[in-house]
């Protein structure tokens, strides 16, 4: 396999940050749907509780993973539908692959799942001669676009409707110039239409599956999940292990977290729960991933990240994420919660995801599942400079700071001489091209003394 | 035609090894106690006001004469060809979809009459048993869905809601709230997405 570029996030993030009027336009757009949330969470007088209730099952259920899956299994089986392993990205998709070969399947309709992305299943198949059709509206732009999604919940955030217009009247054959998004949905709804009704196979992802009952479900907001899996006499729905929660009414929890974090809706339009396949003359095959969950699992740091259920809201909250844009996290799952579990695959790759991160806090407080998310940011921080891959220049000034706070007559000196050069140097020697941290920043005003000389006058008395 | 594929279990046992080779205690299945979730003084009224900010609209009828004449009222149904209905009891349909084996033949379905098991106050949502429905695609393919359900039959909060329906005996069962809708065009909402474009609900006696 050929070695993957490293991500350096602050290289990545620079076009992005570079065009002012659509880092501000995208930073509020998410501010819009955090804004949606809060209201949400605070009109559930049990928030906190059922934060606590989620974090508690999950917990549960991670601890026991191998017993639920196993009863998962079962009941799914009895159920009717079949239930594959996969052990990483390439099985999954292989396993996929055998089932629409099986069917001589050409077009497949898909919903939105982050797993198939994770597993590069479309160009996997697309490269295999079958025609892929996302058909969630922000996937199918961004897949006309040869995009990825640049975010879990909303793959097409980062995208103005003037270039939604272009896109679709490239390949839609929408009018020139065309901008509005009820125009612009109604084409993609007609287009899509006929691919729904071509569609031989459907494939969804999970959003939870049921180990007492052996059923899963899905929900989206466009019906197009099952749209695309009420025609077709085959569904394919592909998870990761971690998705699974004990008992049916488990659900009633998450349900009630999962919409109101994401968009700030109070359900999804669309919840639907499928418990084996819909007649005898059809088929539901379960894929269930493994592909590093359970390397995720055995790790005390970081084990709670296997609670996700994929919200988003890390996302809009998160001061990084929204003037930095999806994208630049270089990975399938961006935000807070990517920048966690991105190192767990490869630490090197990804070393630059846990500094993405101003450790404010905010993440861990939407979380509906109570993941302490930017603690656990800060444990990678320590993480990374245990296998040496702090660069060179974090590495000396960490060394030199150290030095300094254990000494208090150096610390005190450096104090004196930083104020007494804050008003001495030139402009020009503090920002140049060698020092990054003033591209955009002006230096304080010095203060007249120094705090402990303040403290030293005022509490004497 | 229909060639099963086998399950592929080459992995089974490697991944169910590494989920086992660590213990990790866990803390039990909490008890979720419906006593502490939200109730509403009068749930009929919360459940209107719930669905009509998610784009779907409510009518409180007394009986099967007022759905008809509400209906009516509407233009895109009452120029509707094809209208499918799953309570004939109610309204009566135009097309019976008995006859019909191949889901893709309803592609040109304009209306979808469906029946509803219970509604949710806390969140608008209204349970749709898939054995109501001889397609489940019905709910998703029409054009525009009315959903027909009982105002008795309303619970305050989820939680009341999965108890309803015990253990699923069909294999569908959906929650529904609202239209289908869409807002992956920069953040504006547009109802219609790929399914109904509108959603009427009534709530009989
Ligand atoms: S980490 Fe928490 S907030 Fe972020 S996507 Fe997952 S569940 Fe949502």
């Amino acid at each position: 396999m050929k070695s993957l570029p490293i991500v350096d996030h602050p290289t990545k993030a620079r076009p992005f940050v570079a065009d002012t009027e659509r880092f501000h336009w995208h930073d509020q757009a998410l501010w819009f749907v955090r804004s949606k949330r809060d209201k949400q969470a605070g009109s559930v007088p049990e928030w906190e509780h059922l934060r606590s209730l989620a974090s508690q099952i999950k917990t549960e259920t991670i601890a026991n993973l191998g017993d639920y899956l196993v009863e998962f299994e079962r009941n799914a089986t009895a159920l009717g539908a079949t239930v594959h392993w996969a052990a990483d990205a390439a099985e999954h998709n292989e396993i996929v692959l055998k089932i629409l070969r099986d069917h001589e399947t050409l077009r497949i309709v898909k919903s939105k799942s982050m797993l198939t992305e994770e597993c590069g299943l479309n160009h996997f198949l697309e490269d295999n001669g079958i025609e892929v059709v996302d058909t969630d509206l922000g996937e199918r732009i961004v897949q006309l676009r040869k995009e990825t999604p640049s975010h879990i919940v909303l793959p097409a955030i980062h995208i103005r409707k003037e270039e939604v217009g272009d896109t679709f009247h490239e390949h839609l054959g929408t009018d020139e110039g065309a901008s509005d998004p009820q125009y612009l949905t109604e084409a993609a709804r007609q287009h899509l239409r006929d691919k729904f009704l071509a569609g031989e196979v459907g494939i969804t992802g999970v959003n939870f599956a049921i180990a007492e009952t052996g059923g899963l479900v899905v929900c989206t907001n466009e019906g197009n999940a099952d749209l695309g899996v009420s025609l077709p006499r085959v569904h394919i729905a592909c998870m990761g292990i971690e998705k699974l929660v004990p008992r049916f009414q488990d659900l009633s929890v998450f349900i009630r977290l999962l919409a109101r974090s994401a968009t700030g809706q109070p359900i999804t339009t669309y919840t639907s729960h499928f418990h084996g396949p819909r007649d005898p003359n059809s088929e539901l095959h379960i894929v269930l991933v493994d592909n590093g969950r359970s390397r995720l699992r055995n790790s005390n740091e970081f084990r709670e990240a296997l609670h996700c259920i994929r919200c988003g809201a890390c996302m809009n909250t998160c001061p990084v994420y929204r003037r930095s844009g999806g994208h630049s996290y270089s990975a399938t799952v961006p935000g807070p919660i990517g920048s966690v579990l991105s190192p767990t695959r490869d630490s090197s790759r990804y070393k630059s995801l846990p500094y993405a991160c101003s450790l404010c806090g905010s993440c861990s407080d939407v979380c509906p599942v109570k993941i302490p998310l930017h603690h656990q940011l800060l444990a990678w921080r320590k993480e990374l400079v245990g296998e040496n891959l702090l660069p060179y220049s974090k590495r000396i000034s960490m060394k030199a700071a150290s030095i300094l706070f254990r000494s208090p007559r150096l610390f005190s000196m450096a104090g004196w001489m930083g104020r007494k050069s804050l008003k001495i140097l030139p402009h020009w020697a503090t920002h140049n091209r060698l020092n990054t941290w003033t591209i955009a920043r002006e230096l304080p005003e010095p203060p007249r003394e120094s705090f402990r000389h303040w403290y030293a006058e005022n509490r004497k008395r | 035609m229909l060639k099963k594929t086998p399950a592929t279990t080459t992995s089974r046992q490697a991944v169910l090894d590494r989920l086992t080779g660590k213990q990790v205690i866990g803390p039990g299945l909490p008890t979720i106690e419906h006593d502490r979730m939200v109730h509403f003084d009068d749930p009929v009224e919360k459940f209107i006001e719930v669905l009509s900010t998610v784009g779907g609209q409510a009518h409180l009828v007394d009986d099967a004469q007022q759905i008809a004449q509400i209906l009516s009222d509407i233009p895109v149904y009452a120029n509707a060809k094809r209208v499918v209905s799953l309570v004939p009891e109610a309204i009566p349909g135009s097309l019976d979809v008995a006859t019909i084996d191949d889901p893709h033949a309803l592609a040109s379905v304009d209306w979808t009459i469906a029946k509803g098991e219970f509604a949710v106050a806390e969140n608008g949502a209204i349970w749709v048993e898939g054995a109501t429905m001889p397609h489940r695609v019905l709910l998703f393919i029409a054009q525009y869905l009315a959903i027909v359900v009982s105002r008795s039959d309303l619970v305050h909060n989820l939680h009341e809601g999965y108890a309803r329906i015990g253990t699923p005996k069909s294999p569908f069962g959906v929650f529904v709230s609202g239209p289908s809708k869409t807002a992956d065009i920069e953040q504006s909402l547009v109802l219609g997405a790929h399914g109904c474009r509108t959603l009427q609900v009534f709530l009989t006696p």
